[in-house]
């Protein structure tokens, strides 16, 4: 009798661990469905306006939901060119606040301000949005638009850039408020693989007599590269997508113009703006069509830095 | 001997000048920080007031509150939490206990996490609004919650991977030894120690939901008025708060701020008071 029992036990908790297993093993696929599921979803919601206008829906900038015909140059050109300001604005910043973190803060002051920094990273994009609204834009429009105006736009060439009236809402002030956004997520990264970097390596260039500045450019930067470069990519994807800060300052307007001063529109501001006005079929699908391009360009993009930064994970394991 | 004292000053300058310049860039980010907080907290103090708790928003030009844009908030995000979290938490538990034999599928899905952990929230607003929004016909908290269970759950995953990644082994051979069933083990032994770092990964993953607006654009949508059912539209206070912002209204305006005062504190103490939990627990497990 006692046996018989044991192996019924022992068939019963063998049974309840397959479905224990099962189950953990299919909220871990569906990680995976949700992935595909989600591009495959939007591609279907957006084939209408891809088959409609073809290639014409990416080149063509004419969006007018009027007469029916969607182009999205102009979104695609806001989001390319918001997001490359926020980069040139945060590559540097995040590098120097990195620098900061790892060679001159005293110990005692690291984690606070590390702390504080992951904050900025913790603020809701919407409460970005409104006080990029109600106190960035007129600081932007009443002191730093006009200095740009008078000095950078006679620039030649260049100048082109920065000549317009200071609306304040722009695509130079959308760049600069992703910026901000996205510095907590490059520079956390860059301070993680910063710390990576073994020491004796550190210690025999200083030994040479290399200075901190030395060590950091010629030691730590070549041993980082391509988790550095991964953090950018993962700031980039960051910038790419981000929505409601972009919507409340870009200005939501379908136009193209040479100024970065000039309003502008972006892929996430276009949807959040315009899904609950779409009255067609194919306003709706053009909408969900440009969610769809999103999200591959991020996927990409956040792809590139994965691999960038699993680089690094393999040589710290070796 | 000239030129040599010429290349020492050069190198000291330009060390002297990249530790100024880290020190400004510490501040200019730091800066933004402290000017957003700012502006935040003083205008949303400024338009604070219990009716914000008791009344409905309010038509155009009209006095009201938010109340039921809180409580859909509420709801939603702790439904989306309840739906989330338990998903995030078994597959975080498959990579890290039930995948060793196959490693290409396991790391494939930590990578297609992290990927999704970063992902724009407004294309998975956008998923759920087509496979779900659309075939049902209406706009609908439950759909809501159902975009905002999807922005938890990478992020439950990939804290409760790395959790239980740090519990020792020992424990696991010790409870195996006894002849305890590996689920047992799992839910008894290895969870009650990865307990502090799993809650932690729930209240990042509630503070990050708490702000989202864009994917509820497409799903809850919004409500004006009192509506506990969460199978129709359904307020959110971030929601609310983008279109009264937008509006030219001064009393939405004043309204916004409040909305936005109660969010900027909701996740300032969910994202602080998750990392002191998890710190104070290390440190307690340290001692």
């Amino acid at each position: 009798m006692g046996p018989a029992i044991t192996r019924d036990r022992s068939a019963s908790e063998t049974r309840q661990d397959a479905l224990f297993r099962w189950m953990l093993f299919g909220s871990a696929a569906l990680v995976l469905v949700v992935l595909g599921a989600a591009a495959l979803s939007m591609l279907w919601g957006g084939r209408q306006a891809f088959q409609t206008f073809g290639w014409r829906f990416i080149l063509s900038d004419e969006w007018d939901p009027v007469g029916r015909h969607f182009g999205a140059f102009v979104p695609i050109y806001g989001t390319l060119v918001s997001s490359a300001i926020a980069m040139l604005i945060a590559v540097p910043v995040s590098f120097g606040i990195a620098l900061f973190l790892t060679e001159i803060a005293p110990n005692w002051l690291q984690a606070p301000i590390a702390a504080a920094v992951e904050l900025l990273a913790g603020i809701p994009s919407i409460i970005y949005g409104m006080w990029g609204l109600f106190s960035f834009v007129p600081f932007m429009s009443g002191h730093v638009l006009p200095w740009i105006n008078d000095h950078l736009g006679p620039v030649p060439w260049l100048g082109a850039l920065f000549r317009g009236p200071p609306l304040g809402i722009g695509m130079l002030t959308a760049g600069i408020v992703l910026g901000i956004m996205v510095i907590p997520f490059i520079s956390s990264v860059m301070r993680d693989v910063f710390r990576t970097v073994p020491a004796s390596l550190k210690e025999s260039a200083y030994a040479l007599g290399s200075t901190t500045w030395e060590v950091v450019w010629k030691v730590v930067l070549p041993y980082t590269r391509s988790a550095v470069v991964g953090g950018i990519f993962l700031g980039l994807g960051r910038a790419l997508g981000e929505t409601m800060a972009v919507t409340f300052v870009l200005g939501n307007a379908h136009q193209l113009s040479a100024s970065l001063l000039m309003p502008g529109n972006s892929i996430a501001a276009t949807i959040a703006n315009e899904f609950t006005e779409a009255d067609s079929d194919i306003y709706l699908s053009s909408l969900i069509a440009l969610g769809f391009l999103l999200f591959v360009v991020t996927l990409i993009v956040l792809a590139i830095a994965r691999l960038m930064l699993s680089n690094l994970a393999r040589r710290e394991g070796r | 001997m000239q030129s040599t004292r010429g290349l020492i000053l050069r190198r000291r300058t330009s060390n002297v000048v990249s530790k100024l310049l880290g020190i400004a860039a510490t501040g200019f980010g730091l800066s933004w920080l402290i000017w957003i907080l700012i502006v935040t907290l003083l205008n949303g103090a400024r338009a604070l007031s219990p009716r914000i708790f008791t009344e409905m928003t309010p038509p155009p030009g009209a006095d009201g509150g938010l109340a039921n844009a809180l409580v859909g908030s509420t709801l939603m995000s702790v439904l989306g939490v309840l739906i989330g979290a338990p998903l995030g938490i078994a597959a975080g538990t498959y990579l890290a206990e039930f995948a060793e034999r196959r490693p290409v599928w396991r790391e494939s899905i930590r990578f297609v996490n992290d990927i999704l952990l970063s992902a724009p929230s407004i294309v998975l607003g956008l998923f759920v609004y087509t496979v779900l929004v659309r075939q049902v016909g209406h706009f609908s908290g439950i759909s809501g919650a159902l975009a905002l269970a999807l922005i938890v759950l990478p992020v439950v995953v990939r804290t409760t991977d790395e959790t239980l990644r740090l519990v020792p082994n020992m424990m696991r051979e010790a409870a195996l030894s006894l002849g305890i069933p590996r689920w047992k083990v799992t839910v008894q032994v290895l969870y009650r120690a990865a307990l502090p770092g799993i809650l932690t990964g729930v209240l990042l993953g509630l503070a990050r939901i708490t702000g989202e607006t864009a994917p509820l654009l497409f799903t809850a949508l919004n409500n004006q008025f009192w509506s506990p059912n969460l199978n129709g539209p359904t307020a959110s206070v971030p929601v609310v708060i983008f279109q009264f912002a937008m509006s030219p209204y001064d009393a939405w305006h004043s309204l916004a701020w409040a909305g936005a005062f109660v969010v900027t504190m909701v996740v300032l103490v969910l994202s602080v008071g998750a990392r002191a939990f998890l710190l104070k627990n290390r440190m307690d497990s340290n001692a």
